[in-house]
C-alpha cells in the first residue's frame, strides 16, 4: 500500500464528497424548512434555513453529523445488549455472516480442489459456477428463509446460508484459477519426485493458490455481508442491520436508516481489512518458508 | 429405498458415466457444451423425481414441471415484470450510472491529484453494501421505477469509475510519446490510443455491472413498489407460498441476467478482438 503519498489525495477527496453532502442536506431538506416557517408565520432568513435544515427531526438527507452523533448514541451511550444499540444489531448480522462466509469458503475451497483434479467435474460443473455470476442470486433470498423457517429452521442459519450462497461463488472461482497457477515445468518437477497427487496439492498448489485466495476472500467477504443484510429483510426479522433499515423505512426514520449503513459500512471495511492483515501475516510466513527447508 | 430414490441414483450413476465418457475425449465447437447439458439435464431430472417420488410438499420445492407449466401460463404477469424491474429500472439505472462513471473517469483523468484520491476511495466504496441505500432511494423517488434506477446508479457508478480509471493508465509512456511525436493532442490521443487500450478494463467494468444492476432493482423492490415487477412479485408470492410463481420469476431472472451478460460479452468481442484474452 502507497498509503503515506496517497494520503493528502484521499483526505482532500473524502472532504469533498461530506462538503457535498452537508450540500446536499441542505438543498433536500430546505423545502420542509420553509413550509414550517410558513405555517409558523415566520419569513426565515437564509442562514436561518441553512441551520434549520441541519437540525430536523426527520430530514430527507440528515447531515453527516447528525448521523455521527446517532452513532456515537447507539454504540456508545445504550448497552450492547439493549435493542436500541448498534452493536447488538451489528453483532446479529455479524454473526450470519461470518458463519455463512465460513461454510461458504469451505465449500468453495472444496470444490475448486475438486475441479482442478478431476476432468468431469471440471467440463460438467464449472461452465455452471461461471454462469451463475449472471444470475441475480439475491432475488431468492426471501424463498430461502421463508422455506427453512416452514420446515423449523429459523434464526441465523437462513441468513448464513444466503452468505454462503453469495461467498462460495468467488471463492471457488478465484480457488480454480489460484490451484491451476503452478507452471508445467513445476508440475513435472513434483512428479520427477515422484509426489503423489496429494502432495502435488499440498507441497504445490496450494501454496500458489494462497494470493489468489486472498484476493477472492476479500470479495466473497464483502458479498457475504450483502447477503445477511438482505436475507434479514423479508421475515420482517426484528434484529439485524437489514431490520434496522427496513423498519426505519417503514416509520421515516432516516437518521436510523443512515447509521446502519455506516454501521455495515464499517462492518465491511473491518472485514476486508481483517482479511489483509491475515494476508501480510501468511505471506511473510510463507516467505520464511520458501527461503528456509519446509519439513 | 424406495423406487424414487432407487431411480435418482440411477439417474446420477447415468448422467455422470456419460460425463466421464464425454470428458476423456477432446470435445471441438457446440460439442463443449456437451458435458454442461448433460450436467444440468441430469440435475433436473433428480430434482423432478425426488420431488415426485418423494411427495414432497409444493409449498418446500415445487417440481420444474410445475415451474415450467406455470412459466407458459402467466407469460403475461411475468412480461410485465420483466418490462418493469429490467427494462425500466435496472436498464435505465445501467445505463445512467455507467455512462456517468465513464465521464466522470475520463474527466478525473486529467487531473492527476484527483485520480490518486478517487481510486482508494472508489475501491473502498465499491466493497461497501451500497444496496443498503435502497430504502432512502424509495424514500426519495418513491415507489416506481424512479427509486430502482437511482439504487443501480448508486451500486454501478463506482465499480465503473474504478475500471475507467484504471483503464485509462494502462497505455505504457513509450506509446504517448509516440502519440506526442506525431503531434497528436489530448483528444486525438484519447480517442485513438487510450480508449482502445482501456476497453478491456472498460469492458470488465461494464460486466460486472449487469449483474449488480439486475440484484439491485430487485432488492429495492423488497423496500415498497408498484404491484408489479420481479422483486415486488418474488416478496409477495413467497407470503402467499406460491413458490411455483417465485421459480418461474427466478428463471426468468436467471434467463434476463444471463442474457444481459452474454450481450455486453459479445460486444466485448467484438470491440476488443485484438486482447490476448479475446484470442482462441
Amino acid at each position: 500500500m502507497t498509503a503515506g503519498r496517497d494520503a493528502a489525495p484521499v483526505l482532500a477527496v473524502v472532504l469533498g464528497i461530506v462538503a457535498m453532502w452537508y450540500l446536499g442536506a441542505v438543498i433536500l431538506n430546505a423545502p420542509w424548512a420553509y413550509d414550517q416557517a410558513e405555517r409558523a408565520g415566520v419569513t426565515l432568513g437564509f442562514w436561518d434555513m441553512v441551520q434549520g435544515t441541519l437540525r430536523q427531526e426527520r430530514p430527507r438527507l440528515p447531515a453527516p453529523d447528525q448521523v455521527a452523533a446517532e452513532v456515537w448514541r447507539s454504540v456508545a451511550l445504550v448497552a450492547p445488549t439493549s435493542k436500541r444499540s448498534l452493536i447488538y444489531h451489528g453483532w446479529v448480522t455479524l454473526s450470519a455472516t461470518l458463519l455463512g462466509f465460513a461454510m461458504g469458503v469451505a465449500l468453495g475451497i472444496a470444490l475448486a480442489v475438486a475441479i482442478v483434479h478431476d476432468r468431469t467435474t471440471d467440463a460438467s460443473v464449472m461452465p455452471w459456477v461461471i454462469a451463475s455470476q449472471t444470475v441475480p442470486i439475491l432475488a431468492i433470498a426471501p424463498m430461502i428463509i421463508v422455506v427453512l423457517n416452514s420446515v423449523g429452521i429459523s434464526g441465523l442459519l437462513p441468513k448464513a446460508m444466503i452468505s454462503m450462497y453469495l461467498s462460495f461463488f468467488p471463492v471457488a472461482v478465484g480457488m480454480v484459477k489460484g490451484l491451476r497457477s503452478p507452471e508445467r515445468m513445476q508440475l513435472d518437477q513434483m512428479r520427477t519426485w515422484s509426489a503423489g497427487r496429494g502432495q502435488v496439492l499440498r507441497k504445490l498448489r496450494w501454496p500458489a493458490a494462497i494470493p489468489y485466495l486472498f484476493a477472492s476472500l476479500k470479495v466473497g467477504a464483502a458479498a457475504a455481508l450483502v447477503g445477511a443484510i438482505v436475507g434479514e429483510l423479508p421475515t420482517g426479522a426484528v434484529a439485524g442491520l437489514g431490520a434496522r433499515m427496513l423498519s426505519g423505512s417503514y416509520y421515516g426514520q432516516t437518521v436510523q436508516i443512515w447509521s446502519a449503513l455506516v454501521m455495515a459500512a464499517a462492518l465491511a471495511a473491518g472485514l476486508v481489512a481483517a482479511i489483509g492483515v491475515v494476508e501480510r501475516i501468511t505471506a511473510r510466513a510463507m516467505g520464511a518458508q520458501t527461503i528456509g527447508a519446509r519439513s | 429405498m424406495t423406487p424414487a430414490l432407487i431411480g435418482a441414483v440411477a439417474v446420477w450413476l447415468g448422467g455422470w458415466t456419460v460425463n466421464v465418457a464425454l470428458a476423456r475425449r477432446e470435445l471441438r465447437g457446440v460439442w463443449r457444451l456437451a458435458p454442461p447439458v448433460v450436467f444440468g439435464a441430469t440435475l433436473l431430472i433428480l430434482w423432478e423425481l425426488l420431488v415426485v417420488g418423494l411427495a414432497v410438499s409444493p409449498v418446500l420445492l415445487p417440481a420444474p414441471s410445475a415451474v415450467w407449466a406455470r412459466l407458459v401460463s402467466s407469460g403475461e404477469i411475468l412480461r410485465a415484470d420483466v418490462l418493469q424491474t429490467f427494462v425500466k429500472g435496472a436498464l435505465t439505472g445501467y445505463v445512467i450510472g455507467c455512462g456517468a462513471a465513464f465521464l466522470v473517469g475520463v474527466a478525473v483523468d486529467r487531473a492527476p491529484f484527483l485520480r490518486r484520491g478517487l481510486l482508494p476511495v472508489g475501491n473502498f466504496v465499491a466493497a461497501l453494501p451500497v444496496i443498503g441505500m435502497a430504502p432512502i432511494m424509495v424514500m426519495w423517488f418513491g415507489f416506481d421505477w424512479q427509486s430502482k434506477a437511482a439504487v443501480v446508479v448508486l451500486m454501478t457508478f463506482f465499480p465503473m469509475l474504478v475500471n475507467t480509471v484504471q483503464g485509462l493508465a494502462a497505455t505504457e509512456p513509450m506509446q504517448r510519446d509516440l502519440m506526442r511525436t506525431y503531434a497528436a493532442g489530448y483528444w486525438r490521443t484519447l480517442f485513438l490510443l487510450r480508449l482502445p487500450a482501456a476497453a478491456p478494463f472498460l469492458f470488465n467494468g461494464l460486466k460486472i455491472c449487469t449483474t449488480l444492476a439486475l440484484i439491485g432493482a430487485i432488492v429495492a423492490e423488497f423496500f415498497g413498489s408498484p404491484t408489479s415487477g420481479m422483486g415486488f412479485r418474488i416478496s409477495t408470492e413467497v407470503g402467499r407460498l406460491a413458490l411455483d410463481m417465485v421459480w418461474a420469476e427466478i428463471a426468468v431472472a436467471a434467463a434476463v441476467g444471463s442474457a444481459f451478460y452474454g450481450a455486453v460479452a459479445l460486444a466485448e468481442r467484438a470491440a476488443t478482438f485484438w486482447h490476448p484474452s479475446q484470442r482462441r
